[in-house]
Parts: C-alpha cells; structure tokens; sequence
C-alpha cells in the first residue's frame, strides 16, 4: 500500500495560499461572538484568541497575510479541546471542525512536528503488535511505582513518574489488552440476525479493557456476530489533531483495508471519540484516498455507530423505565461532546440508565459542558484542561451522585482524574458497563 | 510595537503580565466585533480583574494619551468597540465578573461590569426573581455592555429594556476618579441623574465599574400564539389593536414573508410560507385565569382583523414550537449568504407596513436580498441584509441600501437605532437625525468630561 503524502506548504506564501482554500468557511462566520457561551476553553481564560471566533479572524488574517507570525497562530489555534460545542451552537452554521483539521494539518505541515509526535504517530500507533507489547510491559512494570490515589474512583499516581504525569491521577494499565487477550474475534450472528465489527479503540482496547468486555458481553448477549480483526490501528485522532494528516491517513488506509474485507451491519465503538472520528474526519480528506478507498469509507462511515445507539436505536432493547429498586444508586450523566455533539446522542445513553431498576439518573447542571478531556489538549495544556473540567467536577458533587455515566473513555479519564484530585469517592463509568452488569452471565 | 517597554511595563505593575496582551495575534483579536466593518488592531489590550485596578488603568492610560475602547463580549453591532486609530488601547471587562449582592427585600442586584447578562438573569431566577432585559446575545453580553447600548429585546414592550432597571451606577472618569450616581432605593433625587446620562453612552463618558439592577418578581403564567396573515397591514392592524385593548403582551413579535422562507428551508417545520407575515405573541401574567381572559382576546382580536390561522400552544411543548420560529430567524438569515448585516431601523408601531414595503422596494432596488423580522409591539425592526462582504461592487449596492433605509425611517418619523446603538456605523448620521445643535451639544458634553477626548472618540457623536 502505497504511503500518503499530504501537501507541505515550504512558506508562508503557500501556507497562506493553502488556508485561502478554506477562505469560503472562514468567511461564514459573522463574528457574533455567541461562542464566547459555550467554548471551555474561553470560559477558563476570557482571551478572544481562545474562542472560536478569534481564532477564525486569526486563521482569515494569516490567509490574507495581514499577519505574518503562523507560530503563534498555531500555538493559539491549539488551545482548543476539537469539542465541537462552538459548532453545534453556531448560528451562522460555519463548519468550524473543518476549518480547525485542516488549519492544523496545514500550519503543522509548515511549522513541522516534533520527534516524539513523529514518533508515535508514525510508528508506533500503526504497529498493534508493538503498541500491544509496550503496554504490556507498562503495565507489568508500573506496579511498583503506583501508589493508590482514590480506592473508589480507582486511580493511582506516581511520584517518580511526576516528569511523564504531572499532577495527574490515572487509572492503572491492566496487564493485557482486550485485543491481545481475545486475538481476533469473527463470530456469526446470531438471534438478532445482525452482524457488527467491533472498533474497541485505543483506550478502551490497553486502558479500560473493561469496556470493551463489557460491549463483547452486551453484543453476545443480543445474539450480534461480532467481527474484531487482530490488526485493526488507532482510528488516527491523535495524529489528526496534532496537524500530522500525514500519519492520519496512513493509519485510516490502513484500518479500511482491514474492515473493507468483511461483511457486516453496522461498525460499533464504545469510544464516542473514535466513532466522531471515523464519521466525520475519515471521510474529510477525500481527495487523498483512492477511487476503492473512498467507496469503502463511505460505506464505513455510514455504517458507523455508538454502542449505546446501536443498543437503542438498532437493536430496539427494551428501555421503558421500570420500578427502581429500593437501594437504587443516584447517578449523572455526563454528555459527552463527542456522543452529544458530534453524533447527536444523548437521549439513548439516559434511556438506557433509566431503564436500569439499580439506578436513579439526577441530571447536573451544564451536563453537555465539556469535561476538558479532549484527548491531547489534556496532554499539551494540563493546566487548562484540569480548570476546564473543575467546573465540571463541581457541576457532578452539586447532585451529590453515587457514580458518574458517561459515553467515552476521554472522558472516564478526565473525570476520574478530576474527582480522585478532590478527593470525592465518586467511581466513573461507562454506560455500556452498567447495561453488560445488568445482564445475566 | 509603538506604545513604549516602559509604559508596559507600568501597566503590568498594576495588573500582572498575564492581564497585559502584547503579542499581535492576541491583540488582532481584539480588532473587531459583531459589526461589519474594517477591524482595527490596538496596540495594546489590558485585562483589569479589580475595580482598583480598572480606576488605575484608566488614570494611567489617560495620562499618556492613549485613545481608549473599553470592550464588554465585543457583541454589538455597531462597531462600538472597534479600536480607535492610532497607538489605540483596549480595556477588557470581562474579568471583573461578580454578582456582588442580590436583594430579596428590596428587590436589586449590584453587580460588576463584566457579568453575562443570562447567568445573571439564572442567579437571580434561581432566588426567585426576574430580571427582564432579554437581548438575542445574551448568553454572551455584558451587563456594562448592556447599560452602554441600553440593550433591549423580545420583552421590550411589556417590560422595559435595561434603562427601565438602571438604579444607580458607579464609574471611573477619565482621571481614574470613582462617580457615584442613583442608589439602592426605588426613589433618589440626590444630585443630577447621571445614570441616565450613562445610558447608551457607547463608552464615551465613563467606565462602569458597578452596577445596582432593578429586579421585579417573575411571572406565573403565560401563553403563546401565531397568528398568519396575508396581508402585512392586518399584522400591523393587530398589534394597533390589541394595544388600543389595553393588553401588553410580553412579547410580540414579526417575520415578514422573506424571513419566513429562509426559516422554514433550514428548519423544514412547516411554516406558513406562503403567508406575508406572522406575529408571535405572548401574554404573562401572575394569575393563569387572567392570562387565559388576555389570550382570549388576543385571539379574537386577530381573527376579527382577518388572520389567516391562529395556532394557539397547548403546552409548553407546543409553545418552545411556536418561538422555534422566531429563534430561527437569525441562524436561517445567516446560513443564507457568507455576511449579514443586522439592522435596526425603528418606527412607531403603526409604519411597520410602510417601513417593510420600504425596505422590500430597496431590496429590489439594489439587487440584494433582505429578510426582516422584529420586535413589531415597539416597531423595533431588523431588516437583515444578506450577502458576501469579499464582493465589493455586491458590497456597495448593500451600503447605499442601508444608507437608504436610515433615509426611509427617519422619514417615517423613525430612528436609525431602537438598540444596537451608533458606534462607528451610523455616527456620521446623527445631524441627519437630530440637528447640528444637538451634535454640539453632545460634543461640548463629551470635552467636558473627556477633556482629551480619548474615550472611545471614533464613536457615537463625530
Ligand atoms: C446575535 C446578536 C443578537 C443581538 N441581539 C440584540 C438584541 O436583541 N437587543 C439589543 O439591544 N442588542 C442586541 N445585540 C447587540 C449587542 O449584543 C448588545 O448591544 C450588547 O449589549 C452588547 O454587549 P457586549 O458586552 O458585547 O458589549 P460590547 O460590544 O463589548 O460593547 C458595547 C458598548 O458598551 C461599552 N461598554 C462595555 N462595557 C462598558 C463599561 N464597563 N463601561 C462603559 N462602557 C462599556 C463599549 O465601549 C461599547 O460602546 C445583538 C448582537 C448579536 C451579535
Ligand atoms: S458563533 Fe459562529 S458565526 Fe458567531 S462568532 Fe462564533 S463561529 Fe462566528
Ligand atoms: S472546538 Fe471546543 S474548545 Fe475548540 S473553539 Fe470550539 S468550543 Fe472552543
């Protein structure tokens, strides 16, 4: 298979030549400022050049070559989690996602990328079998450094890995991955009459393999054939957010080859962020497939869903809500921006929880506000991401809940982090984990 | 970058580095706001969080001459806080974002500038009382912002728009010397009322520090309707009407036949297209039986002056259906073409037919396309221009449109402003509206406070 190659602008003449190709996007946004209500980022700083808005007048002034600093354009343009919450609240409809993935693709293309990116992007996300054994042995080596940091919300934290960690509270690496515990996985379908690939992803794959069992539980259960081959890599976000379109398409191509082969109905994930990712940002760089490429991405993408979607949406499971048991947990239910946003589900995941006789959903204020998570961002901007999703944490004790439900691991992460670092012994779970605990077996 | 280390340097003694912006991209950002005009990128931006440190920086600021635009969320769309040219600075409000007391006895609120105008109208619902001055920003807007274009919105008519709940004020002048005007009582006479003066003052006065809000108890009952026409003038008979039955609906609201079009191709909810106009209404009150009586009138009033369909909401439901309408409004416009340019021609109530007939023929005139909609209880309307801003001949055809429908209101007795205010965009249209004597007088007002005539000086009155 034959490596990408994306355009590498070598000046700031073909970097703003390139951004002039989204100058019909940018044009769109009419600099109302309504943004300003609902962009994390801003709501911690107030600085113009964080919301939505200032960027798209930054990224229009270096098209147009009004100003000549593309660094400090793109250390601005990174200030942002790729939520989508501005997008979907925008009333002038501008497709502000394409707008920031191509600008970061082109102005990272022109600034260039550093070794370890590269490295990761490149050679270690589309090599499973690699990715699988570092992990592995991660999470053999980590247990002598971890120390427990909240029993209940089950994170750790690690004073000599204060350099990698930071502050952070992390949940501890199991010691083998769903896929290499279970190999590749092809089975039949079975009384539902349907067959789904299952897409784990990487967090749910090497992190909360707990997730994904609990999505192979629910799929046996409703008698789906599921499709798991061993070879499937990252969905490619992180490359994508980091401007390495590069690396993203390889990593896309890749995992098409591997899906395209196989018959089945739907694609499913418990990872909000990798089904937002393979709906909307697969199909982005068309032009860069081939002719064979682009019909099976259309088809993926079409085919693609949320496990909590597919559960309610597909397979119809009963989610009328029945009596509570008398112990019923209080829960809440933290939206997702790229459950809510993105793929427009937020009803189905509360369905689910109301149908659950062990559970009792209170809703917190500001449920669909972003937790601060967005992947990267919490890497590169830990300062902001963890003021981001204190007010999320606070939003979640203002209910005074038993547990969180969210929809994606991003998510579990950050919230995980945020409530461990508060000391509230709040666990965090996936909404596929309390329908697979319900289930018998 | 033109204003000297050294006068930065005293700046960020007073803030700290991370409140003084210095960097280009961070000041380009402060370049423009919602309104459609050239931006203007200022030399420097500081971002004051104390009221001590607003007073300072203005003092400091003043001394050396700096031309100064004290900017809220940057939502207005007049260009009223486009820098000024020159070494120019700009003086954000959005950290000074305190609710600093809400009175459940008397009935107030004191709260600093930068506060946004619906979480506070949430904080003070959820103590049980309302706070009424509605704009369409704002989940954004400031209250100082607010106070400096008198913002109003849907509710204007039966409520008020934020003069009516300007109980006292208190602001820097150009010395950074602290002025105190109203109080916290319902009645004040002590020394001139210069909150009134505060009003849509676009920043050229002073700088707001705090401000004490009049808060009222909150409606219990409502009920909303639409009401279709195919004639404008029965809207605009209607609206006549249920005024002259001494009811005041909180809020009454117009689409003309355009606007209708471009709502219902990107909401698809099945609305009366073909109709010429529409009026959203709503009537509150404090008694469920006496908003029914009220609504039943409304009703038979608009029957008897010849509505099409009246479509009266069962429930709450049916009612966030009949406002969908009207909330898209804008998002619809705005989809439409890459640029809108929001206006906001205002008449009495009774020229709304004339004012869109108007506004339709220039429309026409010059090729463009215009939806209107608005508030039609204060005949508060915003034809809204479509069109792409990179076109400059398309661009012209727009501008001499809207020089032409300023011409229109004000023979029709209009304004050239019901609330977006006079900012750069229509500052060169005072005279036309009022008299040299009244530009002077204005002018001497403002040397007299502003003796440099710094505050935000490309603005309001030229
Ligand atoms: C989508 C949209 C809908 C809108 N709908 C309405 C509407 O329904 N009704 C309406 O009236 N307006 C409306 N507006 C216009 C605008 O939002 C309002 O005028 C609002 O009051 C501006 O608030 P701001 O905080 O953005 O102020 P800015 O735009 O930042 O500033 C506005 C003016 O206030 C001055 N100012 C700000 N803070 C202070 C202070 N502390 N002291 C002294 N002067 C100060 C500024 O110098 C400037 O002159 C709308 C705008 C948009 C984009
Ligand atoms: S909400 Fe949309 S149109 Fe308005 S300023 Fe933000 S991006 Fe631009
Ligand atoms: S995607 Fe999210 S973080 Fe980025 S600008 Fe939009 S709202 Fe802000």
């Amino acid at each position: 298979m034959p490596e990408k190659t994306v355009p590498r602008p070598g000046s700031l003449r073909e970097l703003a030549q390139l951004l002039m190709s989204l100058d019909n996007l940018l044009v769109s946004c009419m600099r109302c400022g309504l943004c300003q209500a609902v962009c994390p980022v801003y709501g911690c700083t107030f600085r113009e050049a964080d919301v939505t808005r200032g960027k798209i007048s930054l990224l229009e002034n270096l098209a147009h070559e009004v100003i000549k600093d593309a660094n400090s354009v793109d250390d601005r343009l990174n200030r942002c989690l790729l939520c989508g919450s501005c997008q979907a609240n925008c009333p002038s409809g501008v497709n502000i996602m394409e707008i920031f993935i191509k600008a970061r693709s082109f102005v990272a293309g022109y600034r260039g990328l550093g070794a370890i990116k590269r490295l990761i992007f490149r050679h270690l996300l589309p090599h499973p079998r690699l990715f699988n054994f570092l992990t592995g042995i991660t999470g053999v080596l980590q247990g002598p450094f971890l120390k427990v940091a909240n029993r209940r919300v089950g994170t750790s934290k690690a004073a000599v890995l204060k350099p990698f960690l930071g502050e952070r509270h992390i949940p501890s690496l199991p010691s083998k991955s769903f896929s290499s515990r279970h190999g590749s996985i092809d089975t039949a379908a079975g009384k539902s009459g349907l067959k789904v690939a299952l897409f784990p992803g990487c967090v749910p794959d090497k992190l909360f393999e707990r997730l994904s069992e609990a999505t192979l539980k629910a799929l046996n259960y409703h008698g789906v054939g599921v499709f798991m081959p061993a070879d499937l890599v990252c969905c490619g976000i992180p490359a994508l957010a980091s401007g390495d379109s590069q690396a993203f398409l390889n990593l896309t191509s890749k995992n098409i080859q591997v899906l395209a082969k196989a018959e089945f109905d739907y694609l499913v994930t418990p990872c909000a962020t990798c089904a937002a990712n393979i709906k909307e940002n697969w199909p982005r760089f068309m032009a860069s497939y081939t002719e064979t490429e682009k019909k099976d991405v259309d088809s993926l993408t079409a085919k693609t869903m949320d496990i909590t979607q597919f559960l309610v949406s597909v397979l119809k499971i009963d989610t009328t809500p029945g009596t509570k048991n008398s112990n019923a947990q209080k829960v809440t239910y933290h939206d997702s921006c790229h459950l809510k946003k993105s793929l427009g589900v937020s009803a189905q995941p509360r369905a689910i929880i109301q149908s659950l006789p062990g559970y009792e959903l209170v809703e917190m204020p500001e449920a669909d506000r972003c937790c601060g998570n967005g992947g990267s961002f919490n890497l590169f901007h830990y300062g902001l991401s963890k003021d981001i999703g204190q007010r999320k944490r606070n939003n979640i004790v203002s209910v005074h809940p038993e547990a969180v439900i969210c929809g994606c691991p991003a998510c579990l992460m950050q919230l995980m982090d945020m409530l461990s670092q508060n000391n509230d012994d709040i666990p965090v779970k996936h909404v596929v984990e309390l329908y697979a605990d319900s289930l018998p077996g | 970058m033109p204003v000297s280390h050294a006068l930065i340097q005293e700046f960020i003694k007073i803030l700290s580095p991370n409140q003084v912006l210095t960097e280009e991209a961070d000041r380009l950002s402060y370049s423009y706001d919602a309104a459609v005009l050239t931006p203007k990128i200022p030399a420097l931006v500081v971002a004051p969080s104390t009221e001590e440190q607003l007073g300072k920086t203005i003092k400091l600021a003043y001394e050396n001459d700096l031309p100064l635009t004290v900017r809220g969320s940057g939502t207005n769309l007049s260009g009223a806080v486009i820098p000024e040219p020159g070494d120019s600075i700009v003086i954000l409000t959005n950290r000074l974002n305190k609710v600093l007391e809400i009175n459940q006895e008397d009935l107030y609120a004191v709260v600093e500038p930068g506060v946004i105008t619906s979480q506070f109208a949430e904080t003070v619902a959820a103590q049980g009382l309302f706070y009424p001055p509605d704009p369409g920003s704002q989940t954004v807007s400031t209250l100082g912002g607010n106070v400096a274009l008198n913002a109003g919105g849907l509710r204007g008519l039966k409520y008020g728009v934020t003069k009516d709940y300007l109980m006292g004020l208190e602001f820097f002048d150009y010395n950074g010397n602290l002025v105190k005007t109203g109080s916290r009582t319902v009645k004040c006479v002590t020394g001139y009322n210069i909150g009134a003066m505060m009003i849509s003052s676009e920043g050229t006065l002073g700088i707001f520090s705090k401000i004490i809000l009049k808060l009222v108890p909150p409606p219990k009952a409502s009920q909303a309707m639409m009401a279709v026409y195919d004639d404008i003038n029965k809207a605009s008979e209607t609206v006549a009407a249920i005024i002259a039955n001494h009811i005041l609906p909180c809020t009454l609201e117009f689409l003309d036949q355009k606007c209708l079009k471009y709502v219902e191709a990107h909401t698809k909810a099945g609305l009366p297209t073909e109709a010429a106009a529409i009026l959203l209404i709503e009537v509150d009150g404090s008694h469920q039986a006496g908003v029914d009586e009220d609504a039943a009138k409304v009703k038979d009033i608009c029957t008897k002056v010849g509505a099409k369909d009246i479509r009266v909401a069962k429930d709450a439901a049916e009612k966030n259906k009949i406002w969908e309408a009207r909330r898209n409004a804008l998002p619809a416009l705005a989809r439409a073409k890459p640029t809108t340019v929001l206006e906001d021609a205002t008449v009495p109530r009774s020229k709304i037919p004339a004012m869109v007939a108007e506004v339709n023929r220039i429309a026409e005139k010059y090729k463009i396309d215009i939806g209107t909609f608005g508030h039609a209880g204060d005949g508060n309307l915003h034809p809204t221009i479509l069109c792409d801003r990179r076109d400059t001949e398309e661009f012209k055809r727009v501008e001499e449109a809207v020089d032409e429908i300023f011409d229109v209101a004000l023979k029709l007795q209009g304004t050239l402003s019901g609330e977006h205010g006079i900012g750069q965009a229509k500052a060169k249209w005072m005279v036309k509206e009022t008299n040299q004597a009244t530009v002077d007088f204005s002018k001497n007002l403002r040397r007299a406070l502003d003796p440099k005539y710094l505050f935000n000086a490309s603005k309001k009155i030229i």
